[in-house]
């Protein structure tokens, strides 16, 4: 081996070794400061997880844009919903009186709240744009409650790291983390531009998180679930999950 | 070296790139200008596609398979792989003489009637002579030059524009494009120009030998003689 092939072999073995533990101290540092999303593993681990840190280090509080009152969308575009249930229907046969939000998982004050409490809570309302990862988008006024709100009455266990949320449609649920579960733009929301949510856009609530894509803002939601592991509940590549193998993180 | 191997990476990503974008695009093939667009209002213009979403008029009667989840998973991911590969070699290509020896046209050829001259030759379709086979010409520089640093710019950025994230922090780099759903028909059309110089490309090195031109691509037999 001559003197100039041994030094290229030694560079190449000092940078592959530099290489690799920099991509082991990356890793236990997105660990560390939570910037892994749940579905990491697999092919397309790598491309999640720097998108999803990439947001999380460089615009964590940012806000999502909000537009003036001319820019409302005339005629909003309703999309699709899953045929309404038994459950649901009941309760918009009595003009969604009974209709509850229950609060459970790792809080201090587990409970449940009826339209009229949430209300009472200081509420939000917000003119920000509807972007469906297909493509279109409208824009809407949503007037809600902050989740923060509903999770500072329930009193948040600092272990808490995501937030479940579940529609009355037993088949459909989303999870979020902490910024943005507790991000002032998330709320639950029960009006829209002039009036009641409607039932075609999720009402009488439904949890918009508007710095992600619409899939990530279920209709329908009777119950939040703060946990500190989405085990169970990202499913991301099983075809039977309501996103069919849509991403955890929809930032993007 | 560096060169060829950012290319490859490109290629491969580029590819991955074009095919999810294709599976993304079916899901509404309808092209909007300004911040909002959806199914109720008049589209600037339709790809006679069908579309994998029943929700969109598309005049067929049938709705094509749902592949948005892994096209858009794999999508985001070759984006990175281009994006750091791209920074990888525009960092080498400032630091070292690439750009400005092989890609900025040589200084004899900024002249407009040099240049004519040089399209001239380009439009008579005249065999190429010995200095072409050694170097390239001020018109394929130029193109080289649009492509990296007009084309691929304006289609990160653009993409960008349509995420979410992104446009909370960075709020100006949507309204520059004049909205979303603007950004959203700039990406598909500086993504058809993209395909544009693929196609001339690939071709243009078929013409001047498919296989010997890729082994030069792919192991730099050429630049031992001096090519570059």
């Amino acid at each position: 081996m001559s003197n100039v092939s041994r030094r290229k072999f030694l560079m190449a073995g000092l940078a592959a070794s530099a290489g690799i533990s920099g991509l082991g101290v990356a890793a236990g540092l997105a660990q560390r400061y939570a910037l892994v999303p749940p579905d990491s593993g697999g092919i397309y681990g790598p491309g999640e997880t720097l998108t999803y840190a990439a947001q999380r280090v460089l615009a964590r509080h940012s806000l999502a844009r909000e537009f003036p009152r001319s820019m409302i969308s005339k005629v909003p575009f309703a999309n699709s919903i899953p045929p309404l249930n038994d459950a649901f229907r009941r309760l918009q046969e009595g003009v969604f009186a009974d209709w509850r939000l229950s609060v459970d998982g790792m809080v201090a004050r587990p409970g449940s709240y009826s339209l009229g409490d949430l209300r009472r809570f200081p509420t939000r309302n917000q003119i920000t744009e509807v972007v469906c990862e297909e493509g279109w988008s409208y824009i809407a006024e949503w007037i809600g409650t902050p989740v923060l709100e509903v999770l500072k009455d329930s009193g948040i266990l600092p272990q808490a790291r995501y937030l479940i949320y579940f529609s009355i449609d037993p088949d459909w649920w989303e999870s979020i983390d902490m910024v943005d579960a507790q991000h002032p733009q998330t709320l639950l929301t029960w009006a829209m531009n002039d009036g009641d949510l409607p039932v075609a856009f999720g009402g009488p609530l439904r949890l918009r998180v508007p710095r992600q894509l619409g899939y990530k803002s279920v209709k329908f939601v009777t119950r939040l679930t703060v946990t500190d592991s989405t085990k169970g509940f990202v499913s991301a590549l099983d075809p039977k999950h309501p996103n069919g193998g849509y991403a955890w993180y929809a930032g993007i | 070296m560096l060169v060829r191997v950012t290319h490859w990476i490109t290629v491969i990503s580029l590819v991955a790139l074009l095919i999810t974008g294709v599976e993304i695009l079916i899901s509404h093939p309808r092209f909007y200008w300004g911040e909002v667009g959806n199914s109720l209002t008049r589209p600037l213009f339709q790809i006679p596609i069908p579309s994998s979403r029943a929700t969109v008029p598309t005049g067929y009667a049938y709705v094509l398979p749902d592949q948005n989840g892994w096209s858009r998973y794999l999508h985001f991911e070759a984006a990175w792989a281009l994006v750091l590969t791209g920074l990888v070699y525009v960092i080498f290509g400032l630091w070292t003489p690439h750009f400005r020896k092989n890609l900025f046209p040589a200084s004899e050829d900024r002249t407009w009637p040099r240049f004519r001259s040089i399209m001239a030759k380009h439009l008579r379709l005249a065999p190429p002579d010995e200095a072409d086979s050694r170097s390239y010409n001020a018109l394929q520089r130029i193109t080289y030059l649009v492509v990296i640093f007009v084309l691929f710019p304006l289609v990160i950025w653009s993409g960008l524009a349509m995420s979410s994230g992104f446009n909370a922090a960075v709020p100006w780099a949507v309204s520059f494009l004049g909205g979303r759903q603007s950004a959203r028909t700039v990406h598909f059309f500086v993504s058809i120009g993209l395909v544009f110089f693929f196609v001339i490309h690939v071709t243009m090195v078929a013409l001047s030998g498919f296989v010997t031109r890729t082994r030069e691509m792919i192991t730099d037999r050429a630049g031992r003689q001096g090519r570059i």
